[in-house]
Parts: C-alpha cells; structure tokens; sequence
C-alpha cells in the first residue's frame, strides 16, 4: 500500500470520517446533553447554542434530584460503585480462574477436555433468562441474592468462558518448545508457566480481561433480577432516571458520560497492550 | 562433565495403543561420545530424543544417565541441554540475552557471562546479531542462537534436534567442524537427530539408525557402510544408494555363480577360491538372496553383466552412470571421466570383496565381502 494516489487518500479520508461520525456523533450528542436542562435539550428545533449547566452533574454526584414534582434520592454514586466493584472483582476471579484453565486446555489432552470447554462456552449463548430464573430460586435457598459474593459467581458466567477461550488461543500459539526449553534450563513447571507462558500470552490476557470487564460491566439482566438498589449497578439503577414526573435526560445523559468513562479509560490506556499482541503474532514463526 | 547414557528396551505408545513409535530400544552412549540417531521422518528418533529429554513418558523401559535413572524425572532435574528444530527461542529476550539466560543458574560473574557468550556466539558466527531480537534475524541465525544456548550450559548431556537444518551448505560444513570439536574439547556427551547422513557421519562416533520406531544398527559409520545389519541400512546409507537385486547362487566346486532373477541367464561368476569356505556353504542353505552392491563398486569394464545405459552425467570430479539390468536400475560412480550414449550396452564388473549379501525375506545380512556375518 505504499502507492496510493492523492485521490485514493482523499477517498479514504472521507470515508474514515463517515464511520468516525457514524460512531461518535451520538456519544459526543450525549455529552452536550449532560451540559443541558430538560427543557433547552427538548426545544424544537435543536440547536448546540445554549448555556451550559452542571445541574446534571451535581445532582448525580450529591445524589438529590431536584424536579418540578419534589426532590428525589438517587443512588448513581453508589451504583458505579457497585460497578466498578463488581466488574473487577468479577473479572479478577475470572482471570484467576481462567488463565491457568485456558493453559491447561491448551497444552494437555485429558479425557472430556473439549466438552469442559465447549460447556463453559455454552454459557455464552445460553439465554440468560432461562438461566436466570431457576437460578434466582436457588441463590434465594443458598442466601446468595442481593450479595456481592452471589452477584460475583454469576458474573463469572459472562466473563470466564471470555477469557478462557481468548487466552487458550494465546496460549495455543506459543510454541510449546519454548517452554520445553526453560524447562530443560532447570525451571520448574510453574516457574515456566509463570515466566514464559503467562508473559508471552499477557497481550491476550489484557485484551480478554478487558473485554470480559466491559461485558460485565454492561450487563443489566443479572443485577436487576438478583440484586436489590444498594448492590445494583449503573446499567439498572439508570432506572431511576423514568420519574413521575418524566424522563430527566439530562440526568441521563450525565450518568451516561460518568459511567462509559471508567471503560472509556481502560480502553485507551489498553491499547498498547492490544497492539503488542497484534506486532507479537507477526513475530512468530 | 561427560557421562554415560543408557537407554534400556524403550517403548513409546502413543494414544490407546494407536502408534508403537518407539519399540524395545536399548543402547548406550558412552562418555564423551557423538551418537545420531539417523533416520526417515517417523522413524522414532525424535520421540526417543523427547523422552531423554523429559518432553515425553515411557510406555517400557528405562533410561539412566551416569547409573542415575532419569527416566521418571522431571526436565530440570534431568542436568540435560537441548537445541530444539524450531529453535524456540524467548522472543522478548535479544539473541545474546538468549544465549547467556542459559548461564543464569551457574551463578557467574558478568564478565564471565559476556565472554562465554561472545566466544559462544564467534563460534557460531552470531557475534554481530546478539544485540538483535530473534524476530528480526534469519531462522538460521535463529537456528544457531538456539545451538549457542544448549552448548554454552554445562550439563551432563547435550541433545541437538536437526541443529544445523535451517543453515546454508557452505556454513553447515564450516560449523560441523567447529562444532564437533567443541563437544570434543568439552568431552560432551551427545546426541543428535538427523535425517542427513552427510551430518551423521561428519559429527557422529557412532549412527544409531532407526526404522519404523525400531534400532536397525548402532555402529560407527564406517562399519555402517562396510558391513550394513540388513537391506534397510545398506540401501539408506550411502550416496547414491546401493544397487539392489534378487539372485540364485549355483556353487558347482570351481565357480561360484549369482545368477540375476529374470535376467535370461546374466550372471556373475567368481571362482571358489575368492569366496571363504564358510560363505559358501552358508550360501548354499539360503534359497532367495539378495546381492547388495555400492555404485562405487560398480566397475565399468570389458567382461560382466550386460547393461543398458539410461543415463550418463560427468559431474566435474565423477560420472553416474545408471544402467539397466533385467528392469533394475544399477547404478555406477566413477571418478574417471567416462562417456556412454543412452540404449549402448556396457559390462559392468564387481570385485567378490564389494558383494553384500543378504536374505530376500528378512532382509538380514548373510556376507559383506569374503566375510560371513
């Protein structure tokens, strides 16, 4: 692609920057009605002229809602929260769990090995409600409903079979010679495991780790049926937002900007990694 | 630093008994000594080398390294060092942080390091790339990185998989030299896996050579030219390999006659007295033979077997000549330059002390020469 023509370059602008508004016109329309009362982002016709406020803001944050019917509790701060908690203990226990089985899944045959991890991914295209309400009847026998330990577990539904199969893949293109050798050099099996095979797969494992930790943190369904208001997440406790007295968009659109931020930032600060894994795969071989 | 290897009736079974990749195998490398174990892919030899190694467990067997059985345990505890055929180098490491990694656990000083890596890496002719990370150098820079990094460790055995495949002619012969004579000068005991026998024979003390997970021969490589166990190891060492055909021997007192099967009659005599007594009585007792015959031995001369010339190439210091015999390729090495047209018939001569001799079913040998086996 070193040839191209200054009309092929003009071509790929315009066309790169169709997708880049596709995307990000609605984020950055969310972000000028975070700055805006109800009634300047409901006037017809629109317009970006108005005066900006931070109404929005501080109500979420001093959890107050103030509306033309009465003052209203929220509990936004508290649900980020409970989901920054939530997906990173989830994603942290899934991480724990997964590498070392994505490891052994890749390196080691053993009887209904494929079906272990076949069953695992499985969870992934189960529907979850029908998941869901049998297993709302056990955690309420098990007293796990409404705990960070039972909304945990069932988090693990979303991001363990995630990691296990992006880090197998890894995990699966390391050359087992390699570590055969360090084994030979007198290391031990978990000293290899740790120095060269986890090391080596660490671009897939961030890149996993990340993607189970914003499925987790936009899941909806799990929270609303098994957690009550003070273990729920942003996702349900957005809820809150449809009033008596209507819809705060504002509001909305506040919580929107605060709770895509803490993905928002992942993201970027994991791109590094996610291009090393990318410059890591043309090294091999 | 040298010590002994014995590998005693190893079996590798590979699933439920699906593929017998190793059988019964048992030999010894002594102290010091070059061992390769030769072989077609699939013959074994890498299955064998894995489970020296610790890669693989045995299905039978033991394998002991200086009286100690190391069979049961793990690689590390093995004081093993191996070269692997796909290099395996630690990719985030530079081929010098490779090399001298190997040295971590002897706990040397830095200037110590630096100079058996520099020395490691001159031998190897790696010297101006150890700053380089193993992406961005060739697979035979690579190839020899890997080399440096099992020789530059001490250790009990070294195990060399294909070491010097990925590496061009000129340097490979340049290598073997200086590898052989490091392993020499450290009294290393070696084994290497190759399937070129031109390696094999230039580095190894002795040729282990293995056919469908079994030991067809363990000898040094002359012998194994000189006097090949069976039909298997005559044809596959030696280059080009040794013509083979079916005969019937008629001993009549005064001449010994190998008559060529389906030939109408062509036949080499050779009087009585060129064979041993005790080749011709053995010879009497076997009824299908097969006769074994180096191409270099094929003498292109007035009196012999009538052939058909198919080709005929002068190659600057030698000439091939393929003929046929009775729908048998024979094939002849001279190193006189010799001109034959395609369809004219020569006589090709071959001395009684070139005969290799062996049974058509089972393909052992019965004499090399005027010696019986």
């Amino acid at each position: 692609m070193d040839h191209t023509s200054t009309f092929e370059r003009i071509v790929r602008g315009i066309l790169i920057g169709l997708v880049l508004v596709f995307f990000l016109f609605p984020i950055f329309w969310i972000v000028l009605m975070s700055f805006q009362t109800n009634e300047t982002i409901l006037r017809i016709p629109p317009s970006i002229v108005f005066e900006p406020t931070l109404s929005n803001y501080s109500a979420l944050i001093t959890g107050r809602l103030e509306t033309t019917a009465g003052n209203l509790d929220i509990a936004f701060m508290k649900n980020l929260g409970n989901s920054v908690f939530l997906s990173v203990a989830s994603v942290l226990v899934s991480l724990a769990l997964g590498i070392p089985a994505a490891y052994a899944f890749a390196r080691f045959r053993f009887r209904l090995g494929e079906d272990i991890a076949f069953t695992l991914l499985s969870f992934r295209f189960a529907p979850p409600l029908l998941v869901l309400l049998p297993l709302s009847l056990y955690f309420k026998q098990l007293g796990l409903t409404n705990t960070y330990i039972g909304l945990i577990w069932v988090y693990q539904l979303i991001c363990l079979p995630l990691i296990l199969w992006i880090v197998r893949g890894y995990f699966e293109d390391i050359s087992p010679d390699i570590e055969h050798a360090y084994r030979i050099a007198g290391n031990s099996w978990w000293q290899t495991f740790r120095k060269i095979a986890v090391p080596l797969a660490m671009p897939g494992i961030a890149a996993a780790g990340l993607l189970a930790f914003i499925f987790a943190w936009n899941n909806f369904i799990f929270a609303l049926i098994l957690a009550s208001a003070d273990k729920q997440p942003v996702t349900v406790g957005a809820l809150a937002f449809v009033t008596a007295s209507g819809i705060q968009y504002g509001q909305i659109a506040a919580a929107i900007v605060l709770s895509i931020a803490p993905t928002l930032a992942l993201a970027l600060y994991a791109q590094r990694y996610l291009v090393e894994g990318l410059s890591l795969g043309a090294v091999k071989g | 630093m040298s010590s002994e290897l014995v590998l005693k009736d190893v079996d590798k079974i590979y699933g439920a008994g699906a593929i017998h990749a190793v059988k019964d195998l048992s030999f010894t490398v002594k102290p010091g000594e070059i061992t390769a174990l030769l072989g077609s892919s699939g013959c074994g030899k890498t299955s064998t080398l894995r489970m020296i190694a610790g890669f693989e467990t045995l299905t039978n067997g033991s394998i002991t390294l200086d009286g100690r059985p190391i069979h049961a345990l793990p690689p590390a505890q093995r004081n093993v060092a191996m070269a692997f055929e796909t290099y395996s180098l630690y990719p985030p490491l530079t081929i010098g942080e490779n090399i001298s990694f190997a040295l971590k656990a002897q706990k040397l000083g830095q200037a110590d390091v630096g100079k058996r890596v520099r020395d490691m890496a001159e031998m190897l002719e790696i010297g101006d790339v150890l700053h380089k990370y193993p992406s961005s150098v060739s697979g035979g820079q690579q190839q020899r990185a890997s080399l440096g990094r099992a020789l530059v460790r001490p250790a009990g055995l070294y195990l060399l998989d294909e070491p010097m495949g990925q590496l061009e002619p000129q340097l490979r012969a340049v290598l073997r030299g200086r590898i052989k004579h490091y392993l020499r000068e450290h009294k290393c005991t070696t084994i290497l896996v190759t399937h070129d026998q031109t390696e094999a024979n230039a580095l190894a003390d002795r040729i282990a050579v293995m056919e469908g997970g079994v030991l067809q021969q363990y000898a040094t490589p002359a012998e194994l030219k000189a006097r090949p166990a069976n039909l298997f190891v005559g044809t596959f060492i030696g280059e080009p390999p040794m013509n083979v055909f079916p005969v019937e021997v008629r001993d009549d007192g005064k001449t010994v006659n190998f008559t060529i099967t389906g030939s109408d009659g062509q036949s080499l005599a050779y009087a009585a007295a060129d064979l041993p007594q005790a080749v011709r009585t053995r010879l009497q007792s076997e009824t299908a033979l097969m006769l074994g015959v180096r191409p270099h031995a094929v003498h292109i001369g007035r009196s012999g077997l009538k052939a058909r010339v198919v080709t005929c190439q002068w190659l600057g210091d030698q000439t091939h000549i393929a003929t046929e015999i009775a729908g048998r390729t024979v094939v002849s090495v001279s190193h006189e330059q010799i001109t034959a047209k395609p369809g004219e018939t020569i006589a090709l001569g071959i001395a009684p002390h070139d005969l290799h001799v062996f049974a058509a079913g089972t393909g052992a040998a019965i004499a090399h020469g005027a010696e019986l086996v």
